[in-house]
């Protein structure tokens, strides 16, 4: 009797557990609120500001999808995630989509069953040491206690890099980058590795940012991008165009300020359909047609968003380099909107 | 009237299931587990089909994939290019070393504080109810961070002790203490047999035999205050038998010393214990030690006060009435609550990552989850083996109990 009791619980729970693959463009309408899981804090990519309010390159990603999606780029719920949560929290469909300064790579796109939609920043794994220990290049950290953020590909880095050179060091584990801070300024290792854009991040918040060097070796390809869930396409094609409608709106000279008049209509067929004045790109994406106006208006185009949080003229000072448009010999390059 | 009939024959009708007192619980209990097996299979089936739809399966492969990281702190060889299965193996022997060393450790603290506690000195009474009272309502994550922050910003730093005219310097030349961890000298053999592990094997047989002989010992001298009622001094045997074979064997094996020495970035050479190993243990026993004190109070104050006033009245004195009258009757109630604070400890142990400390949880639970993204099955092997650890602690400490326990003849 037991037995047929549970096959029946089984097929009661088969039946009632084949829940609806998410639609998660129908359920962020319907919630009216965008989820977008982010860092615990990293200055310039994703920080809450004096007033609480969040801040940051990849926070403006959030605010473009959440314009073109909902039209309103205040209509974000940031979660904040460590590098142990946020596969989690994205897979269980906690947050709608991931900015997290997270490396494209084989076994995420394809084993955790992810969808990289693009990359917002080209990077590298560095090195930051004290200027005091006049270390001038990474192969010189034979035993080095080495403080690395724990859930990161950086930690796999840092074992080949050491591996492939042949010299040993000690690693210490650290869940957050707000811990790691005063662990490295106290001393209690002597180099701090992450992305090199992480770094400068990290050097732009201490007291003395000058006394401490940011090693030459880049020793790994870290292109970092968003990510939704594998499986729901349509949801998957939205965010990737959002990123690649503010990519491309900077190689077309399409600014917060000029977006207006521009919108009007323009000599460009390429902008008109950008802006959704030709064409139908909007109602494709299951959206408006002038979704991609609202995501480049929420903060800006690519450049706007880059120098406005992270660019030279910030405490942070990333220069361009491979993340400049492919006209200017950088890596940016977005498909055409046709 | 003498013939007995049969009782009659009960037949057995359903509506007895509910109105018969005989059957009811039954009814009642079949019903429960009916209800509860049919909840975890639903539970149980509805994470299949979730993880069927999210395209995910339960795979235990990548335990036998090189893991690709290091971990600083390795009871056994590992290196990057190890498996899952032997960092988790790293994992579980640092788990296992700080609950070991914890739970030693935390009694200690916990019986003398307990017994502090109960003074009859005002100040040191009131000290150590302050001690209980304020570790004991501090969450212990807390505490683990607050020793590590202190460890790390009082002690110098490896970069203190270099240069002419250092900040810092090593104490006595042989012990150097710095915000990383402790350097001790360690001691090795320089004779070629004993060099490997075996000088090690010899020390441990002594140490065995010097028990075994202390034990002798202690038999004849009971035996011999049996038959002639004076208790013969021993303590020059004992010292002997410890002694002089450790000597002999030290000279002979050729006991020297390595010096921890800066080199580099770090100091090498000597023991080296880490800070995070070095915080977490103090504070998770600091803390656990805390609620033993309590254990420890509360069984000396199940012991009625009559048994202190007769071993009084014999002329024992108030040192040796604790040790051989309160304690030995205290420790049966003092154990069972001992044996959750034991697991206590142990569970807590997995607050290490907070410090860098790379437990099972840091590794398997930590890392290892996250570069191959099998959450379920991590998680599922942690739960194992945090059960299995913590029934077998609490397995032994019963059978402990069992050889304290009253006695009822």
């Amino acid at each position: 009797m037991k037995k047929t009791v549970i096959l029946g619980a089984l097929t009661v729970a088969g039946l009632t557990a084949t829940a609806a693959a998410a639609a998660t463009l129908d359920d962020v309408k319907a919630r009216g609120k965008l989820n977008c899981g982010v860092t615990t804090g990293l200055v310039g990519f994703a920080a809450p500001d004096a007033n609480g309010e969040w801040d940051g390159f990849d926070v403006g990603v959030c605010r473009a999808v959440a314009a073109a999606v909902l039209g309103d780029a205040s209509a974000v719920e940031f979660v904040p995630t460590t590098g142990k949560t946020r596969f989690t929290a994205l897979a269980s469909g906690e947050i709608d989509m991931l900015a997290r300064n997270t490396t494209w790579t084989f076994s995420r796109d394809v084993d955790l069953k992810f969808e990289f939609v693009g990359i917002n920043y080209y990077d590298g794994q560095g090195f930051m040491v004290p200027k005091e220990l006049g270390v001038s290049s990474a192969k010189e950290l034979d035993g080095a206690t080495v403080c690395i953020q724990t859930g990161t590909t950086t930690e796999l880095n840092l074992a080949d890099f050491f591996r492939a050179n042949n010299i040993s060091y000690e690693p210490v584990p650290i869940e957050t980058n707000a811990e790691a801070q005063p662990l490295y300024l106290e001393g209690a290792c002597d180099v701090y590795t992450t992305d090199a854009s992480g770094l400068a991040a990290t050097r732009a918040a201490f007291e003395d940012p000058s006394a401490h060097v940011v090693l030459p070796e880049i020793i790994s390809k870290e292109p970092l991008g968003p990510l939704v869930r594998h499986g729901d396409h349509e949801w998957g094609d939205i965010v990737r165009w959002t990123l690649n409608a503010l990519i491309a709106a900077e190689e077309l000279g399409v600014t917060a300020a000029n977006i207006g008049e521009m919108s009007g209509g323009t000599d460009n067929p390429e902008i008109n359909r950008l802006l959704g004045s030709e064409g139908n790109l909007g109602e494709m994406l299951g959206l408006d047609a002038d979704w991609a106006m609202k995501a480049i208006s929420a903060g800006g185009n690519y450049a706007e968003l880059f120098e406005a949080n992270i660019g030279e003229s910030t405490a942070i000072g990333l220069s361009r380099g491979l993340n400049a448009q492919w006209t200017d010999g950088g890596l940016l390059y977005s498909p055409p909107f046709r | 009237m003498s013939t007995l009939s049969d009782p009659p024959v009960e037949s057995f009708r359903p509506s007895q299931l509910i109105n018969d007192t005989r059957y009811r619980s039954y009814t009642f209990q079949v019903i429960a587990l009916i209800c509860l097996v049919g909840l975890f299979g639903y539970l149980l089936s509805n994470l299949f089909q979730n993880l069927a739809d999210a395209g995910l399966n339960i795979s235990y492969e990548f335990l036998a994939e090189p893991a690709g990281y290091d971990i600083n702190q390795r009871l056994i060889e590992y290196q990057s290019q190890s498996t899952h299965l032997r960092a988790s193996i790293v994992g579980v022997l640092n788990t296992l070393l700080v609950a070991v060393v914890g739970c030693v450790l935390a009694t200690i603290i916990g019986v003398v504080v307990g017994v502090l506690r109960l003074s009859k000195n005002w100040l040191i009474s009131k000290v150590m109810s302050i001690y209980v009272e304020i570790f004991r309502n501090v969450p212990v994550l807390i505490w683990i961070l607050i020793v590590m922050a202190v460890f790390v910003a009082v002690l110098p730093q490896p970069r203190d002790f270099r240069g002419e005219n250092a900040e810092a310097s090593m104490f006595l030349d042989l012990f150097a203490f710095t915000g990383r961890g402790f350097n001790l000298p360690m001691p090795y053999f320089t004779a070629e047999w004993a060099s490997g592990g075996t000088g090690w094997l010899v020390v441990i047989a002594l140490i065995v035999a010097a028990i075994f002989g202390t034990r002798m010992i202690g038999t004849r001298a009971t035996a011999q205050q049996e038959a002639t009622g004076v208790r013969p001094k021993t303590w020059q045997f004992t010292l002997g038998i410890w002694v002089v074979p450790m000597l002999i064997a030290f000279v002979v094996m050729g006991l020297a010393w390595e010096i921890p020495e800066l080199k580099g970035f770090n100091f090498k050479g000597g023991i080296f214990a880490r800070n995070s190993f070095i915080a977490l243990t103090l504070a998770l026993s600091i803390y656990t030690a805390a609620f033993i004190a309590e254990n420890v109070r509360a069984g000396i104050l199940a012991i009625s006060k009559g048994q202190t006033e007769a071993a009084a009245s014999l002329g024992l004195r108030p040192r040796r009435i604790m040790n051989l009258v309160i304690l030995p009757q205290a420790l049966r109630v003092i154990i069972p609550p001992l044996i959750s604070q034991y697991l206590n400890l142990t569970k807590n142990s997995s607050l290490a990552i907070a410090v860098g400390y790379m437990d099972l949880t840091g590794t398997l639970g930590g890392i290892t989850l996250n570069q191959t993204g099998r959450a379920i099955e991590c998680v599922l092997l942690l739960m194992l083996f945090y059960l299995t650890i913590s029934l077998a602690i609490s397995g032994i400490m019963n059978v402990y109990n069992n050889s304290v326990k009253l006695k009822e003849r």
